[in-house]
């Protein structure tokens, strides 16, 4: 390898790396040209098509359909609410977490990538409203949410050290309570006028939907995983089983089975509603798919840790709680989140069972005359919106990888 | 001998080794147990009532429903269970094919990811990155909709050597009569050829290929990067090119790694087939929901429709275990 026997000397200049890197011989030369030209004849087409031929119209016209389907225009105020609730709890604590000591070792409020968040959300902020061309009224309401995310991440970088311990303690519980009270400001009850799961859709469904899933399939999993594990047949080959018929049917063919099956297995009345089945079935295939990635994190942990535990005096569900599960759930993240983005993308299933979902509503807005063959524009809109979601997901879960293993810092910077 | 010598007596209970798995087991086991019962008992109640009790002779009435393709013989007047075989051929159809393509395609981008060109391997990554965070379903309806259903039709119709893509269908050259090679024709503004595939096949096709190719992809790109680099060294410095390299020295030894993996993505190809309803194909699932609209046997339906994947799995499965004995390293 030319590098190795290269005599130790400067670094090469970032120029020259690039040269050795595309033109290193002469079939690279080639391929580089090659695929140069292809991309950059790529990237021209689609920008002119994006510019110039594409017809947003039909994302315009529909901006409100996509994002709460057909949730009542007089109680929309509810999910406004919500959305300035949850602007203002990441506020709290993305600015929290930056004012803990322990995240500034360079005296840094404001790091790289917080600035590049930053300046994303505002760009988003001040682009989104208006190219969908939302009247004023709606565009100040996204400018405030966003303000209000910044702001509050300023204040709190900034004095957030000040804030008592105690009450630094309790912003993590903000999180579940603000999931209850927007469970109810959507579906309504406790003096709320109910708001039928029918009627929601679009974004607010899929995020309904998948956030519901993502909540209660991994408790379900992490005792299916245990179970795998048991040293109890009857509890193993229960789990074995139960994981192995999910994990060998098909999405859709379990999604229809709580459709068209579930009402006979419930005495008449009990079977919940079409949206709530789906969510069930959801985060019932989901729970299979997390507990296999548990169980790679639990198998991880030397026996050595449980025996020690257990040697210690501990009970079987202390040294479990305490001991096993802490270091089996560092390594299991990375598998426990890349099956959460797919369980983000797979309730784009949804539509194929006939509820409004992102892609449902997509396909309803298509059926109608007037935005005929515009597919191109709306499959294009959704593919960038999934990306995005699942992107930061999947960039989320590698800085919460790096944030629990100090000790493997160093081996993941480059 | 006093008490104190006897531990079974000062253990409480609930920490006894001998009673406590006992108990924890019997009453899973019992609450399984009860929900089951009442599960089952609720759905013979409720089947009786609507007087759908289990019962397979509805099969062999005739299913009153053409087949949008078939590549058995098939029409209206024919029985259920073989408009339901004609869907699982289907499937079988997309699937083999597709796990052919997906291989092909997946371990070219998955080897691009050693490529010494910097280009070409930051074009895998991003394909890679880009194929995975987007649903397959919203693929699906991509190539579908907006590729295929907009590819032009008899003269316009793209051609490209013993290939023709048009909205009537994809036409390829084969061995037509008497074993001649015969190329895609137009005679009277209608292509003919040999093969002639639906655009709902090429649209499912493409979608799975492409969405699974990533997926191989990451799969092949590990087992490589597991064959330690001293391997590539050392043929170099016997003086094998980079291609041959990786074909007859570092493939071989991360086969090991890249088989059990190919199984888990070729089972979800397989599964993932199962949307083929999204863009218009009639495979096994969009039978089986055509059969249950019209006769109610939601039951009956989706035991079938399990059963099915489930021995479609169980193939994939032995035939890449059986794969996997032979490229394990044998020793003595």
């Amino acid at each position: 390898m030319p590098a190795l026997l290269s005599p130790l000397g400067p670094a090469p200049s970032r120029w020259k790396r690039l040269r050795s890197e595309l033109f290193g011989s002469r079939v690279d030369g080639l391929i580089s040209i090659a695929l140069g030209a292809a991309l950059v004849a790529i990237a021209f087409g689609l920008l002119k098509w994006t510019l110039f031929q594409a017809q947003w119209a039909v994302i315009q016209a529909n901006s409100t359909l996509f994002a709460v389907g057909r949730y009542p225009i007089e109680q929309q105020w509810r999910l406004w609410l919500l959305t300035a609730l949850l602007a203002a709890a990441t506020g709290l604590s993305w600015g929290l977490l930056r004012a803990l000591p322990r995240d500034q070792p360079s005296g840094q409020r404001w790091p790289f990538n917080d600035r590049l968040a930053a300046g994303v959300l505002v760009a988003l902020a001040l682009a989104v409203p208006l190219w969908l061309q939302l009247s004023l009224a709606i565009q100040l309401r996204w400018w405030g949410i966003t303000a209000l995310v910044l702001v509050l991440r300023w204040a709190l970088a900034r004095w957030g050290s000040d804030v008592p311990r105690r009450i630094q303690r309790l912003v993590p519980l903000l999180w579940p309570g603000l999931y209850l009270v927007g469970m109810v400001l959507i579906s309504g009850g406790l003096g709320l006028i109910q708001v039928a799961p029918a009627q929601w859709g679009g974004l607010l469904l899929t995020l309904v939907a998948s956030s519901f899933a993502i909540l209660l399939c991994f408790p379900l999993g992490l005792v299916l995983a245990l179970g795998r594990r048991s040293e109890l047949p009857l509890l193993r080959w229960g789990s074995v089983v139960y994981i192995e018929f999910i994990r060998g049917a098909p999405l859709i063919t379990l999604l229809f089975l709580g459709q068209n099956i579930l009402g006979f297995l419930l005495p008449g009345g009990l079977a919940p509603d079409r949206v709530w089945r789906a969510a069930w079935v959801l985060t019932f295939f989901a729970a299979a798919y997390v507990a296999e990635a548990l169980r790679s994190g639990l198998a991880a942990v030397p026996r050595g840790q449980l025996e020690a535990a257990q040697s210690l005096g501990m009970t079987m569900p202390q040294s479990l709680v305490q001991v096993v599960l802490p270091q089996a759930l560092r390594v299991a993240l990375p598998a426990v989140v890349g099956q959460f983005i797919t369980l983000l993308q797979d309730t784009t299933l949804l539509s194929l069972i006939g509820l409004l979902d992102l892609l449902g509503t997509a396909r309803a807005v298509m059926a109608n005359p007037a935005f005929l063959g515009k597919s191109a524009e709306v499959y294009l809109v959704l593919a960038v919106l999934f990306w995005g979601c699942c992107a930061a997901l999947g960039l989320g879960s590698r800085a919460l990888e790096t944030r629990l293993n100090p000790s493997e810092q160093a081996r993941y910077q480059r | 001998m006093g008490p104190s010598l006897r531990p079974a007596a000062t253990t409480p209970w609930w920490r006894n080794r001998r009673v406590v798995p006992f108990a924890v087991q019997a009453a899973a086991g019992l609450v399984v147990l009860v929900v089951v019962a009442f599960l089952l008992g609720n759905l013979v109640r409720n089947l009786t009532a609507a007087g759908l009790l289990l019962s397979w002779s509805w099969l062999d009435n005739p299913a009153g429903f053409d087949l949008a393709e078939s590549s058995i013989p098939f029409s209206a007047s024919q029985p259920y269970w073989l408009a339901l075989l004609a869907g699982l051929v289907n499937t079988l159809k997309v699937v083999v094919v597709g796990l052919v393509g997906a291989t092909l395609l997946g371990t070219a981008v998955g080897s691009a990811a050693f490529s010494s060109n910097g280009l070409l391997k930051r074009l895998a990554r991003g394909y890679v990155e880009l194929v995975r965070n987007i649903p397959l379903l919203l693929q699906l309806v991509f190539w579908y909709f907006v590729v295929f259903l907009a590819l032009p039709n008899g003269v316009n119709a793209i051609q490209l050597p013993g290939l023709v893509l048009a909205k009537s269908g994809l036409y390829l050259g084969w061995f037509g009569e008497g074993w001649q090679w015969q190329l895609p024709q137009l005679t009277g503004g209608v292509w003919h050829a040999p093969l002639r595939l639906s655009v709902e096949f090429g649209a499912l096709l493409t979608g799975l290929v492409v969405y699974t190719a990533a997926f191989i992809a990451e799969v092949v790109r590990g087992g490589i990067a597991a064959v330690p680099q001293g391997q590539w060294e050392a043929a170099h410095c016997l003086g094998f090119s980079p291609l041959v390299t990786l074909q007859r020295i570092v493939m071989p030894q991360a086969l090991r790694v890249i088989v059990p993996g190919l199984n888990s993505q070729y089972i979800s190809l397989a599964k993932n087939s199962s949307l083929a309803v999204a863009c218009g194909y009639t495979d096994l699932y969009s039978v089986a929901e055509t059969t249950l609209n019209q006769t109610g046997r939601a039951v009956e339906v989706v035991v079938l429709l399990l059963g099915s994947y489930l021995v479609i799995d169980l193939l994939i499965s032995a035939l890449m275990n059986g794969l996997n004995a032979a490229v394990q390293l044998k020793e003595r």
